[in-house]
């Protein structure tokens, strides 16, 4: 089977943008993408796409071309991104086509998520008696996690100040301006042990990715970065998922595990072998407990890989560059292929301030309700 | 009052909600699923305890929480109860700055927007 490259990225800078739509994000990105790559819109031979709540990917072949391209829509919560560049990775992988584009982009009203329980197969007093909010989620698993591995509140602040440091150097980020430690731990408390400052917010935004065969990447002269493998999975028994009235009293492993040693296994590399990750930080603790899912810690070494700053972009794996989705808000459809296109520009060199000197290897991991994860491992 | 929905707890001073077992796995899951050909109702025990916690500071958005327009924070929990489950819930009458995990705590029913749903108290001590 042929190795697949990314030959072009593109994105609309993340945040809000009136006047707008997400569609309009999503186009504009590909057009980057395409502009990128150096070829145009009649040449991609299939194509998978998708948002949360900024509409159909597919009518935005109105606004590219009708050229009867083959475009699959992709709805996967916040995996939607990763799950399309799933999609397009393997059409490639399978001979299907030398050319795909992978898009996904988002528009979101102001304020919390408001997801309707009938859409998740739960009943209807699971929302009214106010259970149904992804911010509880975060807060309930992150506490449990805390007491049994001694992670402390001034590291999820520690996370949080990380973040809006490397936002303030991305120009597609949304928050620019950094936030200090104190005024991180001493904001508005959401969900217990949660500030306002350590949860992401809802955003817009919209990436593009051109996926190539080697040999089109090659044919076209591009610079290519390797996809070595995208991965997703949907989760095992006994994970802690948002959205669960209950729980099996028989814990397991979450999506991420899973989905991570597949990733590892099928790019022929280990954990240590990544210089640049960025993983699902949609609030503080997430990104913690996360670094030890994907298998880059054990279980409560993050309280001294923060306090060392080993996190940091000049650490020994940096990670979530450019701020992550606390500093770029989550359009829920855009923020997996975001993570891809910032490993894209640290691998091509072009990251300037929050640039990771010789990063070769870069790891990325969405995780999404009702238990979904996805992982892609690129090299140059 | 009416219950916020059928077959999620029983009446009475020692109410229990209800579960499903799974009739293939063994599997105990809450709610009791809608498919009886599979899963047979049981009752869970009406005394746990806390296995994580948070508080709910902001006001859901209505529809569809049909909680007082005046918020008060509340308390929500998973609740280990025995070795059979662990069950997302409202928390009744802890002071916030007094929750840990591992608390012991019984169900009880909670009067929210005009219907009955359930919630875990504290349980004192017995004398």
């Amino acid at each position: 089977m042929t190795d697949v490259c990314i030959i072009g990225a593109g994105i609309h800078p993340f945040g809000r943008t009136e006047g707008m739509s997400g569609l309009q994000q999503g186009v504009f990105a590909v057009r980057r993408a395409l502009a990128d790559s150096g070829i145009d819109w009649p040449d991609i031979e299939i194509a998978f796409g998708g948002s949360s709540a900024a509409g159909n990917a597919d009518t935005m072949v109105g606004e590219l071309g009708l050229t009867g391209v083959p475009f699959i829509n992709v709805a996967n919560g916040c995996a939607t991104g990763g799950s399309a560049l799933y999609g397009a990775f393997a059409a490639i992988k399978a001979g299907q086509a030398d050319l795909a584009l992978a898009v996904g982009f988002d528009k979101h009203p102001r304020g919390s998520f408001d997801p309707k329980p009938a859409d998740w197969g739960l009943p209807d007093w699971v929302g009214e008696t106010g259970l149904m909010l992804t911010t509880q989620f975060f807060a309930l698993k992150l506490r449990r996690y805390m007491e049994q591995f001694g992670i402390s509140e001034r590291t999820l602040g520690l996370i949080a100040e990380k973040a809006y440091g490397n936002g303030s150097l991305a120009p597609h980020s949304w928050r620019k301006t950094p936030v200090d430690l104190d005024t991180i731990l001493n904001s508005q408390m959401v969900n217990d042990p949660l500030t306002k400052y350590m949860f992401c917010s809802p955003a817009e935004g919209g990436v593009a990715l051109v996926l190539a065969s080697h040999s089109k990447a090659r044919a076209l002269g591009a610079t290519p970065v390797f996809l070595k493998t995208a991965t997703m999975r949907t989760r095992p028994p006994g994970s802690f998922e948002v959205f669960s009235p209950s729980l099996d009293i028989v814990r397991g492993p979450s999506p991420t595990v899973i989905a991570a040693k597949a990733a590892f296994e099928a790019a022929g590399i280990g954990p240590q072998d990544v210089d640049v990750a960025q993983l699902q930080d949609t609030e503080s603790g997430a990104e913690i407990m996360h670094m030890a899912e994907n298998g880059f810690c054990a279980d409560g070494e993050q309280e001294q890989w923060i306090a060392e700053g080993r996190t940091k972009i000049n650490g020994a794996l940096p990670v979530n560059t450019d701020g992550g989705c606390l500093a770029c808000g989550e359009p829920i459809g855009a923020s997996g292929l975001r993570q891809v296109f910032e490993n894209v520009i640290q691998l091509r060199g072009a990251a300037g301030a929050r640039q990771v000197p010789g990063a070769r290897t870069a790891y990325s991991h969405v995780y999404g309700a009702p238990g979904v994860s996805a992982i892609t491992i690129l090299q140059r | 009052m009416q219950m916020i929905a059928e077959r999620l707890m029983t009446a009475g001073p020692t109410p229990q909600l209800v579960g499903g077992r799974d009739r293939l796995s063994g599997r105990i899951t809450f709610p009791l699923p809608a498919d009886e050909t599979r899963f047979e109702a049981i009752l869970l025990p009406s005394e746990g305890h806390i296995w994580t916690w948070t508080v709910q500071r902001f006001r859901p958005k209505s529809p569809p929480y049909v909680g007082p327009e005046a918020f008060e924070p509340f308390a929500i929990a998973y609740v280990q109860l025995g070795e059979l489950i662990i069950v997302e819930t409202r928390l009744t009458g802890f002071a916030f700055d007094t929750l840990k995990v591992g608390l012991p705590c019984r169900l009880v029913g909670e009067a929210l927007g005009g219907r009955l749903t359930f919630a875990f108290a504290p349980l004192e001590p017995r004398t």
